[in-house]
């Protein structure tokens, strides 16, 4: 395997797209095509399926370089197809097939999340170097220290602020742009800030809140209003707490056009015959809006706020840009970074798993909530 | 019947064999290779050698002319790659296991930290000599790590000037203060003469802010407590509490938190923070900020066309004193510098390796101006500007104590981290002694 990517890597790079890709679907071919001939009876298939057993294992051995993996794996899987079929009530192959298209996910998740995450949390429990377990030192580092109980309280704040406001902005524009004239323009005027990527959006505002000297020429839009208005030029990015405020109002201005199309759609889907109804019975515009139409959107209300929050929790760019943690503002991607950077692993494993940790209520609430949806329908 | 479920276990397996050949695909080494034994073992002698570093722009164009003649000599490919993001990335391609040969460390504490987890290999027998033979004793231990050398210092800057207008003080009837305390007096002076703050200072950097700050109070406790200290100081022998450290920050304070002598021509105390560290130059240029602290890489900036083009000499519109010592006669600076580490020892990279840590290297990249090295085989005279030339002698003058900047030579995480965004705290008002004990929390565990 990996003389191949060697020898791929020598050629020239327009060369190693194509080829790359046609490994990947000739390995994806083969599975499938194990994968539906698996359950199929007749002489050709049983032949395919004797010269599998014997290419397979060798495969394994090859790639592995040992006979007790390849063995191993045949034994190990073997025995668990072979309970999985005694036990399934589908009929023979269905769990089969259902584990084997399953599977190219399950490994991509398993080496890609679970694998980092099991990993994150050892590191989380050793020193630097990763060559002795401390226990909670490296939490106590962090809840012990201003700077650390800081960044922590600055993503609470992060947290509690922009999917809350994102989303009444978002969802208050969708409300009235509602079958207006113009309507398709008003929403991409919105949406336009989610096209820029975070850096990009960090250094506008950058540009926005910059201070110069009273009595120069300002060049910050925000300061130039001040000094219109006969006030002195402020320090937008050094005076905290407000500082974190107006690296919020970046994040809101990013996310309100998300929060305003998923919920213009939502309100779409309102049936116009319960809206009907609720004016026939006399209600104001306000009572049927909270009565009907939030109801109605209820569940994109619930992936927009998850979205947003998650969105918020792990905020890096911004903060990384602007203030670079300076001045109060550090957030704990930012701060998990720069201790990696200064190879503290012990210390930015367990800002990692403080943001896990935060994480893991809004996702299960998120799939709670999914949960519930599916069994009403 | 057997069969039947055997052959249920293909997919999987060969599912698992697809696993097994994208993971051994993206194996990557977990350690480093400075553990191995002889020379040859990491990297080949392909002719090509790369060379990772911060210098970029118009100054990685002078050092690619400075080797062009010795490339084509001896046969080697050097290619030189430049990076802002240096300090991340080194780190992230030595853990990936796609390391540069050679890397140009501005800062001698990330070349410890890279050395004490074998990714660096220890300096060939031809560097060595060669450090020996050009530089001090305290050079070569800038570049080691316990008692093993890493590899040679390359170039070098004095910091500590204090730029000002020769004819400005010739108006004002003060002269080069030579100690600190006459230094104060100075400041008071100018300042009731005027009518306007002294002193600008810019500790704007982008990510970087606050740096400018380390050099005032890495000055400040080389001159107050002396080197011993200083390099206690830098080993967190002494933490950052430690009395002679605050005493450094308030002699500081009294300069740089007085809104009487600062910010001339930007505002008060806190837009320190807010000024990029180049603007002064143009304030300096136009006469309106009288003092400015900084190394002597300054005058490119003093002399740039965007900021007014003034002249540097000590007859010309700017000039420059080293930070005067507390008793005078004091002969103690801090300075800057590159180190050259190799992360391969095929014959090629130790080839390279030796010819930059060479007297005709030095002299050849400093004749192209710009730069100084303190390699004892320079010759002054190569030097380009009369600062270059007054920092040479400095340099080399046996009676000077130097010392490396010690942010520079602490843990990344401090001296490229906590000791800057304290800085930054510090000038917004935090207290002394809050800023302090937040950066000494920041020092590693281990």
């Amino acid at each position: 395997m990996s003389a191949f990517l060697g020898w791929i890597s020598t050629l020239p790079a327009l060369a190693q797209i194509p080829l790359v890709l046609l490994a990947f679907l000739a390995v994806i071919a083969l599975l499938i095509f194990f994968l539906e001939i698996a359950p199929r009876t007749g002489r050709k298939f049983t032949i395919i399926r004797a010269a599998a057993c014997v290419l397979i294992p060798g495969l394994v051995f090859l790639a592995l370089g040992s006979v007790l993996w390849a063995a191993g794996a045949a034994t190990l899987f073997g025995a668990l197809f072979f309970y999985l079929d005694y036990r399934s009530k589908q009929g023979v192959g269905y769990l089969f097939q259902l584990v084997g298209f399953l599977s190219p996910a399950i490994f991509l998740l398993a080496i890609g999340l679970i694998y980092p995450t099991i990993q994150t949390t050892i590191q989380a429990f050793m020193n630097s170097r990763g060559t002795r377990f401390v226990g909670l030192e490296n939490f106590i580092w962090i809840f012990t220290q201003d700077t650390g109980i800081r960044t922590v309280l600055n993503t609470v704040v992060w947290v509690l602020i922009v999917p809350v406001v994102s989303t009444i902005f978002g969802l208050a524009y969708a409300v009235f742009i509602d079958k207006s004239r113009g309507e398709k323009i008003f929403k991409v005027l919105v949406f336009m800030p989610m096209a820029i990527s975070f850096v990009g959006a960090s250094i506008i505002w950058r540009f926005v809140y910059a201070v110069r000297p009273a009595g120069q020429e300002q060049i910050g839009l925000l300061n130039q209003v001040v000094v219109w208005l006969g006030g002195e030029p402020i320090s937008w990015l050094s005076n905290e707490p407000w500082n974190t405020l107006f690296l919020i109002v970046v994040l809101i201005w990013i996310q309100t056009g998300f929060a305003m199309v998923i919920l213009s759609a939502a309100i779409k889907g309102v049936p116009a015959e319960q809206l009907e109804a609720a004016e026939l019975d006399g209600t104001n515009a306000w009572q049927r809006f909270i009565n009907v139409t939030v109801p109605g959107i209820q569940s994109s209300l619930v992936v927009v706020l998850t979205t947003i929050s998650i969105a918020s929790l792990k905020v890096f760019d911004i903060v990384r840009t602007m203030t670079a943690g300076a001045n109060e503002t550090s957030v704990i991607a930012n701060e998990m970074y720069s201790q990696w950077q200064g190879f503290e692993v012990g210390r930015s494993a367990a800002f990692a798993v403080v943001l896990f940790l935060m994480v893991l209520p809004i996702v299960i609430y998120n799939a709670r909530q999914i949960q519930k949806q599916r069994e009403i329908r | 019947m057997i069969s039947h479920h055997y052959r249920r276990a293909i997919v999987p397996i060969a599912v698992l064999g697809i696993a097994g050949m994208v993971l051994s695909g993206c194996a990557t080494s977990t350690g480093g290779t400075g553990d191995t034994s002889g020379p040859g073992d990491a990297g080949e002698a392909d002719g090509i050698v790369t060379i990772y570093g911060t210098i970029s722009d118009t100054e990685a164009e002078l050092l690619e002319e400075s080797w062009a003649d010795w490339e084509t000599e001896n046969d080697i490919d050097i290619q030189y790659e430049a990076s802002k993001e240096f300090e991340a990335q080194v780190s992230i391609r030595a853990q990936g296991g796609n390391a540069p040969d050679l890397a140009i460390f501005p800062q001698p504490g990330l070349l410890a930290d890279l050395a004490s987890r074998d990714y660096i290999q220890p300096a060939p027998e031809g560097v060595a000599s060669n450090v020996e033979e050009y530089w001090s004793d305290d050079w070569a231990a800038y570049a080691s790590t316990g008692d093993t050398l890493y590899g040679a210092p390359l170039m070098a800057s004095v910091k500590g000037f204090v730029w000002y207008s020769p004819s400005q003080f010739a108006e004002w009837g003060v002269d080069v203060p030579t100690t600190w305390d006459e230094m104060l007096t100075l400041t008071e002076t100018i300042a009731s003469t005027t009518g306007s703050a002294p002193w600008c200072v810019g500790f704007g950097s982008d990510a970087a802010t606050g740096w400018p700050g380390t050099d005032w109070i890495e000055d400040l406790v080389l001159r107050e407590a002396g080197p011993e200290v200083y390099d206690q100081w830098v080993s967190h022998e002494i933490p950052f509490t430690d009395p002679a450290i605050k005493s450094a920050f308030d002699s500081v304070g009294e300069i740089l938190l007085n809104p009487e002598y600062v910010n001339a021509g930007f505002g008060g105390v806190e837009s320190i923070n807010t000024t990029p560290f180049g603007d002064p130059a143009r304030a300096l240029g136009d006469g309106t900020c009288a003092l400015h602290h900084q190394a002597s890489f300054y005058d490119g900036f003093i002399q740039d066309p965007k900021n007014g083009n003034a002249t540097v000499g000590p007859d010309a519109d700017i000039w420059a004193f080293v930070t005067p010592s507390i008793e005078a006669g004091g002969n103690a600076v801090t300075g800057g510098g590159e180190i050259v580490g190799a992360f391969s020892n095929d014959e090629d990279t130790i080839a390279v390796q030796e010819y930059l840590s060479s007297a005709e290297w030095a002299n050849s990249r400093v004749s192209l101006g710009g730069v100084i090295s303190a390699n004892n085989g320079l010759d002054p005279a190569s030097a380009s500007s009369p600062i270059l030339q007054e920092a040479i002698t400095i340099l080399q003058d046996p009676s000077t104590t130097f010392r490396f900047d010690a942010s520079d030579l602490m843990p990344g995480v401090v001296g490229a981290g906590a000791f800057w965004t304290g800085m930054v705290d510090w000038i917004n008002g935090k207290s002394t002694d809050e800023v302090l004990s937040t950066i000494d929390a920041s020092w590693p565990s281990e």
